[in-house]
């Protein structure tokens, strides 16, 4: 019987093509068409034929640590580095950015929007008993949003369940949720302008620099992962990351708006 | 009602997509269901006419198997056929292989549970005449599963439904890559993520539509059946 289900299975199981990989991805650039959009110009330019797995970023990076992935592209940079520094990782390239914002309800029972900086408006949300709808489930944007608490002096979970819910999903399940609850919500803006069920939540917090949001791409070390098309993800990487790549995502557009903003080739003062 | 309109346009425009997409889940499910049924029909039927130490421990698990959450199931497989799991060598994770072999996990112990069910009560009847004529092993479990190949439809029926609805095993093993292992379960929870509700229900309308036609078909074919057999 064993041996039966084993040839079934064998015939049915799809080539798996020389050129094939997988990229182990965060969900926005999923949701918001990017990959419909980019892939098919990569694909045409480096006869790679790219499989796309979008999961939250910390699941991501999981999935790649257990090799199940070519490819990872999220935006988390300190545990982007990490998984670098830990063999993971061939090396890390900067690949485009755009910007974290607060979404909440037109009235804005916190007046959220005259907040002088983020930290202010994170700060009212608490005091003013809104709710706060959470990813809660280790991705970029969870841990982004964590962080910004912090810098605010707020510990969330104390009003965990009350105020402070944690939805455990990725960003679109949290905006039908927190946006249904009337609650406040930090999005990546991709995600949100592509969010097709608004209701009468808006953006209520933008333009700080604290909510600069980087992606970054990281080709899987073939050392730790010896099964990794090494070539097929290095060719997709350099594409991403070439003048072409770049253009590509700058030439990106969704209800007129440019989602993501290429800045590979752009030298840091850090590296 | 724009949900049943889009699901409408849809299905008359022949949208590609869909098309795929829906192919794809019929396939997975259908050899799923294909591959249980060769598993579960004789092992529901073996337990219903044998007697062994732990055989009511046995069919207490199975039952309790039912209620397996999908998503446990995906995790399971997933580790299993992940690169660093022990079946990782085969390269199996993220295809429709892998959202068979989860089907298969999820939907097994139910046909299983209810066969075991249907047989009993069949052998009640039958085993004084099957001992007497010494139908016994494997010729009995043949005799029992050809004899009861009606009532067996409703647990086949039973195993697909729970097949083609699930979500929570498929999208773990299977990625929801698109044009590779997304399914109609997986688009719907794509698009719900998207905020795109009209047109996810619009999906959900046309899995039941086709949940629907599978069922009309297969009790269509008993009825007809049974109607020859005892005319």
């Amino acid at each position: 019987m064993k041996h039966l289900i084993i040839c079934v299975t064998l015939a049915l199981s799809t080539h798996t093509l020389a050129d094939t990989i997988i990229v182990q991805s965060t969900t926005s650039t999923q949701n918001s068409g990017l990959y419909d959009y980019l892939l098919p110009m990569a694909e045409e330019a480096t006869g790679v034929k790219v499989n796309i797995v979008a999961v939250g970023t910390g699941q991501a990076i999981k999935n790649a640590m257990r090799c199940d992935g070519d490819v990872l592209l999220v935006h988390s940079k300190p545990d982007e580095e990490a998984f670098v520094a830990e063999g993971f990782g061939e090396k890390r390239y900067d690949l485009m950015y755009n910007d974290f914002v607060i979404i909440g309800p037109e009235s804005d029972p916190a007046d959220v929007a005259s907040a002088p900086d983020v930290v202010e408006a994170l700060q009212r949300i608490q005091q003013t008993g809104a709710k706060f709808a959470s990813r809660g489930d280790d991705s970029g944007t969870h841990k982004k949003e964590l962080a910004l608490w912090r810098e605010a002096g707020i510990d969330p979970e104390g009003g965990s369940g009350r105020w402070y819910l944690e939805t455990g999903s990725g960003m679109g399940a949290t905006l039908n949720t927190g946006v249904s609850l009337g609650a406040y919500i930090l999005s990546d803006r991709a995600t949100w302008i592509s969010f097709a069920n608004k209701q009468d939540a808006t953006i209520v917090y933008e333009g700080n620099p604290a909510l600069f949001n980087q992606y970054g791409v990281t080709p899987v070390s073939v050392d730790k992962c010896p099964t990794v098309n090494r070539q097929a993800a290095q060719a997709f990487t350099q594409w991403l990351v070439s003048v072409a790549g770049q253009s590509a995502i700058a030439a990106y557009q969704l209800n007129g708006k440019q989602l993501f903003f290429p800045n590979a080739n752009q030298t840091k003062p850090d590296n | 009602m724009n949900a049943l309109a889009e699901a409408l346009r849809l299905i008359v425009t022949l949208d590609a997509d869909l098309f795929e997409i829906l192919w794809l889940s019929i396939r997975v499910s259908l050899i799923a269901l294909a591959i249980s049924a060769v598993i579960s029909l004789p092992l529901g039927t073996w337990l219903a006419i044998t007697r062994f130490p732990g055989r009511k421990v046995v069919i207490l698990v199975l039952n309790a198997l039912m209620g397996m959450p999908p998503v446990v199931v995906g995790l399971m497989v997933y580790l299993l056929l992940s690169r660093s799991g022990p079946l990782g060598w085969m390269g199996l994770l993220y295809t429709p292989t892998a959202m068979i072999i989860a089907q298969v996990v999820l939907i097994t112990p139910i046909i299983a549970a209810l066969s075991h069910q249907v047989i009993e009560n069949l052998h009640q009847e039958y085993r004084d005449t099957f001992y007497s004529m010494g139908v016994t092993g494997r010729r009995a479990i043949v005799a029992y599963l050809v004899d009861a190949r009606f009532a067996l439809t409703t647990c086949i029926l039973a195993g697909f439904g729970r097949a083609i609805a699930e979500v929570g095993a498929v999208i773990i093993v299977g990625g929801n890559i698109d044009h590779l292992t997304r399914v109609m379960t997986t688009a719907i929870a794509l698009e719900t993520s998207k905020g795109n509700l009209t047109l996810a229900l619009a999906l959900g309308a046309v899995l039941l539509t086709l949940s629907l036609l599978v069922n009309a078909l297969v009790i269509g074919v008993r009825e007809y059946a049974a109607k020859r057999q005892y005319a």
